[in-house]
């Protein structure tokens, strides 16, 4: 009685999924299938297959869903059926062509927002069974390219760009000089031992983005904070092996992060405009160490920026003008409830504040967390296309005035500017360090 | 049939409690066990203050914004749980059973709000069926199984509607009656039903995730 779904299938053209997939055997496929099910998983998933009630009530929390005109095979219980049910079901009885639709679907078709956790009566973690489902295709080598590549480079340096440890130190000094021609006086101090704070930052931003340690280093210095940056690795913050299902390796990321804290005698950790990197040292690397919470204080930049604000370190000589909307990233807001503290800086800062619909926790994801955005070129179309909801939400706030999105944090950049492009929005996209930055007084 | 009434009487009633009970603890401490062995981390976010506040959210009627943008189903579902419990708990005939059996009683319904419950819980189940069949996001999830719960929890209504008013063959229907309640009961620690048990901790403990680690709400 249960009715087809209406999704079309593309074909994989990931070279990563489909090498992988070709080694595959249906050996091998179940052997590691119950390594994973009856080795890493119990309570949780076993509870959650047991209980659902197949309601249909995610079909509403999903952006991918709504997108895609409700089509319930995207619907989160659409999805896990796609997935882990039938592997529960089957035992790990399925061929090399399921576990690459697998892999797609946990991948690229899900931003483990965990929106469907607040839609779910009964509170099943849908983020939890794809992370068990990338768990079993990293076991299997079956991971998108471009992620995996990421994967590699974590292992590999520690970071995740390929960063040599000269680039990086190189690359802050860089931003130092270029900076000091604004503010004379500014250090970028590397390594100081006893600082009150360490600032960390996500692998692409020495890469592509340097501008904003710049950014930051200028608001850090104004503020008069004692800070310092890390010059051995450990630096990164990011940690795309959370997403790929490589356990191991997203606990040596955060132990390494978390004991150059240590080594450099900080008092707390404040991280740049990041929602991933966040979950990863909040929620789950620290978990994955054994520690309920973060061994050091972990602030993310909005808290600091609001921190700073209201401690009037820093003063905002001009508002950024012209109204502004505000994105809700969900790993700082369904992540860790920055929501109002996020209002509260754009208010300090910025002219006028139009809100989209639903926010706060509700938002609707920019659909490239989760490692989705990372898995690269093969997966952008069905990654923007399946966030027609983002757009329509983005085209609201324009219709009202907003000529400029704020989101606090690298992945909803990527993924916002993506459909932004895509739909002919003409939006601009901003950090919330970018409007400080170019907000604030700077001492001479 | 005397021997079937006899049966559904006496023995079959004491295995559906004891199945249900014995069940019902045996799923409970099994999983926690198994969380314990596995999920550890189950018990150290676990947060009486969010796990609550959570709970206290999805069991009022509209209080989590899934429950607002579906008002029919929100409706149907709260007035199906409510009756479902209720009715069956308090019938007077039920309560008549138990105190002439083992000398236990509570306070009980009139026979005219039974009556009106049943058939709520009835209308409920049918308003569950239509939208299996005609919703699509329910449909693509629904298995077999889905629909046998559904038949499951309407027969005892029905049949107890059926053989209370005497309709034609209600000697046949008190049976079914008591077969299918007593068959419901011993399912519900080893079907979808057993969100009865599961519900209050998976809630909980995603509340206390919420509330206590992310700093947000979940409803």
């Amino acid at each position: 009685m249960s009715q087809v779904a209406l999704k079309k299938e593309t074909p994989v053209s990931d070279d990563g999924m489909l090498k992988g997939a070709a080694k595959l055997t249906p050996e091998k496929i179940r052997e590691t299938v119950r390594k994973v099910l009856d080795g890493e998983t119990g309570a949780r998933l076993k509870t959650y297959a047991a209980m659902c009630a197949r309601c249909g009530m995610c079909s509403d929390a999903c952006h991918f869903c709504l997108s895609h005109d409700r089509d319930p095979a995207w619907s989160p219980a659409g999805k896990v059926k796609r997935t882990i049910w039938e592997l529960v079901r089957t035992g790990g009885k399925v061929d090399a062509e399921f576990i690459l639709d697998a892999c797609r679907i946990a991948h690229t078709e899900c931003n483990l927002c965990k929106r469907c956790a607040m839609y779910c009566p009964f509170g099943i973690d849908v983020a939890y069974m794809m992370l068990v489902m990338r768990r079993i295709c990293h076991k299997l080598g079956v991971t998108p390219q471009y992620i995996q590549d990421t994967a590699h480079s974590h292992s590999a340096t520690m970071n995740q760009m390929w960063v040599k440890e000269d680039e990086w130190i190189d690359s802050l000094q860089w931003q130092e000089d270029e900076a000091r021609e604004e503010m004379p006086n500014l250090r970028i101090p590397i390594e100081k031992e006893g600082a009150d704070i360490m600032y960390s930052v996500i692998g692409p931003e020495p890469k592509f983005r340097a501008q904003l340690i710049y950014q930051a280093a200028v608001i850090l210095n104004a503020s008069g904070v004692d800070w310092t940056m890390p010059g051995t690795p450990g630096w990164d913050n990011s940690d795309m092996c959370m997403y790929t299902g490589d356990n191991e390796m997203m606990g040596r990321l955060k132990r390494a992060h978390f004991d150059t804290a240590v080594r450099l005698r900080v008092s707390r950790i404040v991280m740049g405009e990041c929602g991933h990197a966040f979950r990863s040292v909040h929620d789950m690397g620290n978990r994955w160490l054994g520690y309920r919470q973060p061994p050091v204080p972990v602030i993310h930049a909005v808290e600091f920026y609001h921190e700073i604000l209201k401690q009037g370190r820093i003063k905002i000589a001009k508002k950024f003008e012209g109204p502004v909307t505000l994105h809700d990233p969900c790993n700082i807001v369904r992540g860790h409830g920055l929501h109002e503290m996020a209002r509260e800086v754009v208010r300090l800062t910025c002219d006028e504040l139009i809100e989209m619909h639903p926010n706060r926790e509700h938002n609707y994801c920019c659909s490239a967390g989760g490692g989705v955005i990372n898995c690269g070129p093969p997966f952008k179309t069905s990654r923007v296309v399946g966030n027609r909801v983002k757009a329509e939400q983005l085209f609201a706030a324009k219709a009202r005035g907003a000529k400029t999105v704020v989101a606090p944090c690298h992945n909803c950049h990527g993924g916002l500017e993506d459909i932004i492009h895509h739909y002919g929005l003409g939006m601009d996209v901003k950090f919330l360090g970018d409007i400080i930055y170019s907000c604030m007084e700077k001492p001479e | 049939m005397h021997t079937l009434y006899y049966l559904a009487a006496g023995p079959f009633a004491i295995a559906a409690f004891v199945l249900l009970a014995g069940g019902s603890l045996f799923r409970l401490v099994r999983m926690g066990l198994l969380a314990r062995k596995k999920d550890p981390a189950v018990f150290d976010y676990m947060s009486a203050r969010y796990g609550f506040r959570s709970l206290f959210h999805w069991l009022v009627p509209f209080g989590s914004r899934g429950m607002r943008l579906h008002p029919a189903l929100t409706i149907a579902s709260f007035l199906f749980h409510v009756c479902a419990i209720v009715a069956p708990v308090f019938l007077y005939a039920h309560v008549l059973l138990i105190d002439e059996s083992w000398n236990i009683a509570w306070v009980h319904i009139p026979d005219g709000a039974a009556d009106a419950m049943s058939l709520v819980v009835i209308a409920a189940c049918v308003f569950f069926l239509v939208r299996r069949m005609k919703s699509p996001e329910v449909s693509y999830l629904s298995t077999w199984r889905d629909y046998a719960v559904l038949a499951l929890v309407a027969a005892p209504f029905v049949t107890g509607l059926w053989s209370f008013h005497q309709f034609p063959g209600f000697r046949y229907a008190g049976i079914i009656h008591m077969l299918s309640g007593e068959l419901l009961l011993a399912s519900i620690p080893f079907t979808r039903l057993s969100h009865m048990i599961f519900f209050p901790i998976t809630r909980a403990y995603m509340g206390s995730e919420f509330g206590a680690v992310r700093n947000a709400r979940d409803w």
